[in-house]
């Protein structure tokens, strides 16, 4: 039997489960979305491989929103919850060591970005950013505060359901991906056109955290589970091609 | 019935949105010291092998615009045509570089090392080119593309062939404006839109 030294390629990803690039209701999209088909060719080096981030590079409160803005201390104001979840691939394998990214805005909905001009006020104590490696299992967690609604310049009268903006790298270049946390009984989700760019009604399901009583600690905070799946790649006997990239 | 494919299904993308610099470069969104080191920031440390170079441009909008949130990451090999993590690479390439249109002119700068040719599966060579991710406010899942060198011989390159409309390959194509400098124009949309991928 040949020992398989290939890792194999990459899963071609299946864009009809993400949000179309083209979508007038979520009015940037309509000029900064291509308009020729995608050039597609199975992956190679470039995209099979990726950089990788040693613990040394995260700091202690670099997972803690709620204490790592804070200059005395004191904690940042709001409804106190842990975000968790697995970063798996598609074969259900778990992504161990990656580096998880989020940002978010604070309680009031707004954003510590100076960009951001909303009449909500900042939170002296939360910047609203964190990152974290994943464990051996693909495990993460984040300590923060459940984010705000907030309103923006869109149609007439659009809000942002509360969410939680999350970078994942996987373990090579070509799994990279960024998406957004909702949370369970939000009623803002239905009417987000952003949310609404996900056609498939349940992906756009896969995105809504579920309330977790049971990783709750009493009297201190709530959790919310998030999931994560990346590309997986194609493990073969028969990786006997030539050609290719 | 038939057995189950035990198989899940990548998580959807969403935009990065207009902030998506607190979360990812927290010094340029206006919050420096937030973390003690930021990913991404070089690509390259002192005495990386090879010749630095310095690729500039911008990224246009559909109307012709300038971008200025848009946030680009790169990935490339060292000078030898090796990645970090493969055996024999430079260890001063840690090959990720995160960079911003800048909030004035849009312009951005991708300081590195000139990437080595990378070979492929079954030893086929590729021309040396730079992998690039784009993500900004109005773009739903990130754009991929690649830079190659107008100085190099890209007539090799497997990818580069497979572009069907030759005038097309001129939009991957970074142009030397003088020693180590080079300029790269990205197009999301209409006139000379740059080649995006799906690998």
């Amino acid at each position: 039997m040949t020992e398989i030294l290939d890792k194999g390629p990459l899963i071609p990803r299946n864009r009809e489960m993400h949000p179309d690039p083209y979508f007038p209701d979520y009015k940037t999209s309509v000029a900064r979305s291509p308009k020729q088909a995608l050039l597609s060719m199975e992956s190679g080096h470039s995209e099979e491989t990726g950089p990788t981030f040693g613990h040394g590079l995260i700091g202690a409160l670099d997972n803690n929103l709620i204490l790592n803005w804070s200059k005395d201390g004191t904690p940042a104001i709001g409804e106190r919850i842990l975000v968790h979840g697995r970063v798996l691939d598609e074969n259900g394998r778990a992504v161990p060591h990656t580096l998880v990214e989020i940002w978010q805005a604070n309680a009031g909905g707004r954003y510590r970005h100076k960009k951001d001009s909303y009449l909500a006020p900042l939170d002296p104590n939360f910047g609203g950013c964190g990152r974290t490696l994943t464990d051996a299992e693909g495990r993460y967690q984040f300590l923060t505060i459940r984010p705000g609604a907030y309103p923006w310049p869109n149609r007439g009268n659009d809000w942002r359901p509360m969410h939680i903006h999350l970078s994942v790298y996987g373990h090579s270049f070509g799994q990279r991906l960024i998406t957004q946390l909702y949370f369970e009984g939000d009623p803002l989700i239905d009417r987000c056109p952003i949310a609404a760019c996900i056609r498939n009604r349940s992906q756009l399901d896969s995105l809504v955290a579920p309330l977790d009583m049971n990783n709750s600690r009493p009297l201190d905070f709530l959790a919310y589970k998030f999931d994560i799946v990346l590309r997986g790649r194609r493990q073969t006997m028969f990786e006997n091609r030539l050609e290719g990239m | 019935m038939v057995q189950k494919l035990e198989t899940l299904v990548e998580t959807p993308s969403q935009t990065a949105g207009p902030y998506v610099h607190i979360g990812l470069m927290p010094t340029y969104a206006g919050n420096p010291g937030y973390y003690h080191e930021e990913v991404g920031s070089s690509p390259i440390a002192e005495g990386a092998k090879g010749e630095v170079i310095e690729i500039t441009g911008q990224v246009f909008d559909g109307t012709g615009w300038a971008m200025r949130d848009a946030l680009i990451e790169s990935w490339q090999p060292d000078a030898a045509g090796i990645f970090p993590g493969q055996s024999g690479a430079d260890p001063a390439v840690s090959g990720l570089c995160r960079f911003a249109a800048d909030a004035e002119s849009g312009l951005f700068t991708l300081r590195t090392v000139k990437p080595g040719a990378v070979k492929a599966r079954g030893g086929r060579l590729q021309a040396p080119h730079i992998s690039l991710w784009i993500v900004a406010r109005g773009i739903n899942i990130g754009l991929q593309t690649r830079i190659y060198f107008d100085d190099e011989d890209n007539s090799i390159d497997p990818l580069l062939a497979r572009i069907e409309q030759r005038p097309r390959v001129e939009t991957l194509i970074a142009k030397k404006t003088a020693p180590g400098r080079y300029h790269f124009d990205i197009r999301l949309q209409g006139e000379g839109e740059t080649v995006f991928l799906d690998i």
